[in-house]
């Protein structure tokens, strides 16, 4: 009784939440929704082998397997719509009213996944904090804008994460595991958590004596490795996986996107600029590249004028080359 | 004994227990008192108007003629470039055949203000002449702001005041109802479609209104009087509301121990207002009739496009411009309005009471709505507003005066393209009006078994059923399907009778509602007054 009116009240504030975004849908629209639209029409025009090579557009496909197999369902519908929305060419910058509704409705619709991961987080929380936590992700602005406005599909993919966590909570940690592994296969962003989940998978359910725990660390290694294998195994038959990891991490895009998030390398940036600007004061002359920071298509960028250029991915590659390693190594490459 | 008290006791922890489960859905908006309440929904309201302000506006890219919206912008073009004496009079400046102003001085003097504004950020969307049917991004942006700038000087904060001493006087309220009743008025999706999407500013007119009664419940005539002047000279509709304030101000000052010093007072304030308001056009009579000409159309008919009043649905069958002349159907019109108002000012004349005066500005609109001159699809706000105040009381009729109200828009909302913002803010609505633990969720009161009553009860609630869903199918219809080419305009001609129909019987409840309370009117109310 009580948890069929709670699930009721938790649909009633994501009912509330679907009203606002419905408003928002004539809205202002980045680049990304291009994007997203192109690779609906990538997915379901082109074979599997040529999803990470083609260069139609200049908005190439960087997210892992997964998300590709998502858009290709997306893309079901989109071409019994409006059959445009996924022509590959005459597709490109399509801004028509069908394009538009329903790429804005998809993300609305598929934030009830999300609805589904806070729901089976706060199951068993007291219910003050259950409303709570219902308020401040349900009605996130931050969701609302970056999913809502801004174009993308954070909201689908923070529920995969949600309801890992919830299942770590019940103690299911295998489960948890095998739930976080498929988030990497979408968007490969969330290893940054991956540290994380390794220790306390590590300490929390291989740690068990000997046998016991080394059992179940082969176990939760096979789950991983499996997963994996689901999303990147077609990629490797077709022999494209240098190309897939290429275009999943572009280090040739520079340090920092265009706009910069504020982490540490900003300080970094900054230095740069206020030394290339005293410097070329004091009668040094500095090549201080244009428009360095305002990119965001994969290309080769060298955006330091002063201080030395970081690199990431030379020196990986070549160790990379000589060791080949699973997920353990890109965890230690990502926080270099 | 000592079990009864145990279950006393019991009883009153359930009570407590369920109480603080309520309490708990919406503790972290209401347990700061009802400022905070207030400021987090009003911060919401703003973000749902902002959100329907990025919809088209009325008359958007169809030359020549456009819509509202052009008419406002041509109002601030015609204020910013001419002399005062200049703005009612047809001249080579302003020719009055395109968007004339046809609203009284504070429209225009606001309008004045509002293009200074656009002004100083876009020269040319307000220079005379070359800017008619001025349309960039820039420019809709400007006119949004004017908009979304007055409804939160304005409407906003009289909801305020408003909500403060209706809270405070009714000490029953819970902090729940509150909040719910706050958020009824500000999402009051018609008020929102018609300001933010189809373009006007009846946020002004109606937060003077706003004001006007809640200094009237706060016991400050004169401060009211004034108020309620300056939304008359703001929007002439306002005097939907004048039977109400006149009457129930009357009855207030006729049981005092000096009852003309009190009219006289209430008038002196009243015409010093509309001095200090109407000073420019005073100074001769051909001024201040050219501008009372414009506010009165009567050339344009007894009525245009379809709205649900009497004289547009009665037309169906009696043919009233065929069968009278102007002058005629003014009088008529005149009478059946006086005479629709008349029971609720002989009511609070007789026993004026806050409760009394909120059911009679209900009454008095519905009766200038259903029998006045010309009266507009948009007219509908002008009832809604005192059915909002009433909400806490007139729980249901209050929602399906709403959908109904939303319904008899929903032709005009088509044409603006506003077919998006309807449907998201209508469901808002709802969702609202349903909130959990709130106000309009709660289970009705069992009726007591009485087998006469509930044949009529089964009757009113199947007849209830079967137009709400004609209505939900007719929006499907309206949208999908053509009519017939004999009749063009069918459609809107059902709408048009479906929400006729639920008004009269609405006003007729609302009027009998009000009437009920002569019986209830205390000895203890007299002697407050005095």
């Amino acid at each position: 009784m009580e948890s069929s009116s709670s699930t009721r009240q938790l649909l009633w504030f994501f009912a509330i939440a679907v009203c606002v975004k419905l408003l928002l849908i004539p809205a202002y629209h980045s680049t990304d929704f291009e994007v997203h639209r192109h690779w609906l029409a990538l997915t379901h025009s082109l074979p599997l082998s040529n999803w990470y090579a083609d260069e139609t557009s200049p908005w190439t496909l960087d997210y892992p397997p997964f998300f590709a197999c998502f858009e290709r369902f997306l893309s079901i519908f989109a071409h019994y719509i409006d059959p445009q929305i996924v022509d590959l060419h005459n597709g490109l910058n399509y801004r028509a009213n069908s394009a538009i509704y329903f790429l804005r409705i998809s993300v609305i619709l598929s934030d009830l996944w999300l609805l589904y991961g806070v729901y089976r987080l706060t199951k068993n929380a007291d219910v003050k904090r259950r409303y709570l936590i219902w308020v401040l992700i349900v009605w996130s602005p931050a969701l609302v804008m970056v999913d809502h406005l801004h174009f993308q599909y954070n909201g689908f993919l923070l529920g995969w994460l949600l309801l890992s966590i919830s299942f770590l909570q019940e103690g299911k940690d295998l489960m948890g595991g095998f739930l976080f592994a498929v988030l990497l296969c979408f968007k490969h962003l969330f290893a940054v958590a991956a540290p994380v989940y390794f220790v306390y998978l590590l300490r929390h359910y291989c740690w068990k004596g000997l046998v016991r725990g080394f059992s179940r660390l082969s176990v939760l290694g096979a789950v991983v490795v499996a997963v994996f294998a689901a999303a990147y195994g077609p990629f490797l038959y077709h022999g494209q996986i240098q190309q897939v990891f290429n275009r999943m991490f572009p280090f040739g895009r520079g340090l920092c996107h265009a706009y910069w998030a504020p982490n540490f390398w900003v300080f970094y940036i900054i230095l740069d600029k206020v030394f290339s600007f005293f410097l070329k004061k004091f009668g040094f002359s500095i090549q201080i590249p244009a428009a360095s920071f305002t990119g965001g298509l994969v290309g080769d960028s060298s955006p330091f004028a002063v201080l030395p250029k970081v690199i990431a991915c030379n020196r990986l590659k070549q160790y990379l080359k000589k060791k080949k390693k699973t997920q353990w190594t890109w965890c230690k490459f990502l926080t270099t | 004994m000592g079990k009864k008290k145990e279950k006393k006791k019991i009883n009153e922890k359930v009570d407590v227990e369920a109480v603080e489960i309520e309490d708990d859905t919406w503790w972290w908006l209401t347990h700061k008192g009802i400022g905070a309440t207030f400021l987090c929904i009003s911060v919401f309201a703003l973000l749902v108007r902002v959100a329907v302000s990025l919809h088209p506006y009325s008359g958007a890219g169809s030359p020549p003629k456009f819509g509202d919206y052009e008419a406002q912008r041509h109002w601030m073009e015609i204020t910013l470039n001419l002399p005062v004496l200049e703005w009612y009079r047809n001249s080579t400046s302003n020719d009055l055949s395109y968007w004339g102003l046809d609203y009284p001085p504070l429209t225009a003097y606001q309008s004045y203000f509002h293009g200074l504004f656009l002004r100083f950020f876009d020269p040319d969307s307000v220079s005379l002449f070359t800017s008619r049917g001025y349309e960039t991004y820039v420019g809709k942006l400007l006119m949004r702001w004017t908009v979304l700038s007055s409804d939160t000087l304005i409407f906003f904060p009289a909801i305020f005041y408003f909500a403060f001493v209706y809270h405070s006087s009714c000490h029953s309220s819970r902090k729940n109802d509150c909040a719910w009743h706050i958020a009824m008025l500000l999402l009051n999706p018609c008020l929102i479609l018609i300001d933010h999407g189809h373009f006007q500013y009846n946020c002004i007119s109606l937060g003077l209104t706003v004001a006007a009664i809640a200094a009237i419940l706060s016991q400050r005539e004169l401060l009211a009087s004034c108020l309620f002047t300056l939304a008359l000279s703001h929007k002439q509709m306002s005097v939907y509301y004048a039977p109400a304030f006149f009457s129930h101000l009357l009855g207030k000052c006729l049981r005092r121990k000096n009852p003309i010093h009190g009219v006289a007072k209430l008038g002196l304030t009243v015409l010093g207002t509309f001095t200090v308001v109407w000073w420019p056009y005073l100074h001769s009579t051909d001024a201040l009739l050219g501008v009372l000409s414009r506010l009165a159309p009567f050339e344009r008919g007894i009525y245009e496009d379809y709205v649900a009043n009497f004289w547009c649905t009665s037309s169906v069958i009696i043919k009233w411009k065929r069968l009278f002349s102007v002058h005629s159907l003014k009088f008529i019109s005149l009478t059946a309005t006086v005479l629709t108002c008349l029971p609720s000012m002989v009511q609070q004349v007789m026993a004026p009471s806050s409760r009394g005066f909120l059911y009679g500005l209900l009454n008095s609109s519905f009766a200038f709505y259903l029998f006045s001159f010309q009266v507009h699809e948009k007219s509908i706000l002008l009832p809604l507003l005192p059915a909002s105040l009433l909400a806490l009381e007139e729980r249901r009729p209050f929602k399906w005066l709403m959908f109904y109200g939303l319904f008899s828009m929903f032709p005009l909302l088509c044409r603006d393209k506003l077919v998006l913002p309807y449907f998201a803010l209508h469901a808002l609505f709802m969702l609202l009006y349903l909130a959990p633990c709130g106000h309009g969720a709660r289970p009705r009161n069992a009726r007591p078994n009485n087998t006469k009553f509930d044949y009529f009860d089964s009757f009113k609630t199947f007849m209830n059923g079967f137009i709400y869903l004609s209505s939900l199918i007719l929006h499907i219809v309206y949208l999908t399907m053509h009519p017939p080419e004999k009749f063009p305009y069918l459609f809107e001609a059902i709408i048009m009778l479906i929400c006729f129909y639920q008004f009269a019987v609405f006003a007729f409840y609302t009027n009998v509602k009000q009437w009920s309370l002569l019986d209830h009117s205390t000895t203890d109310e007299e002697k407050k007054l005095i």
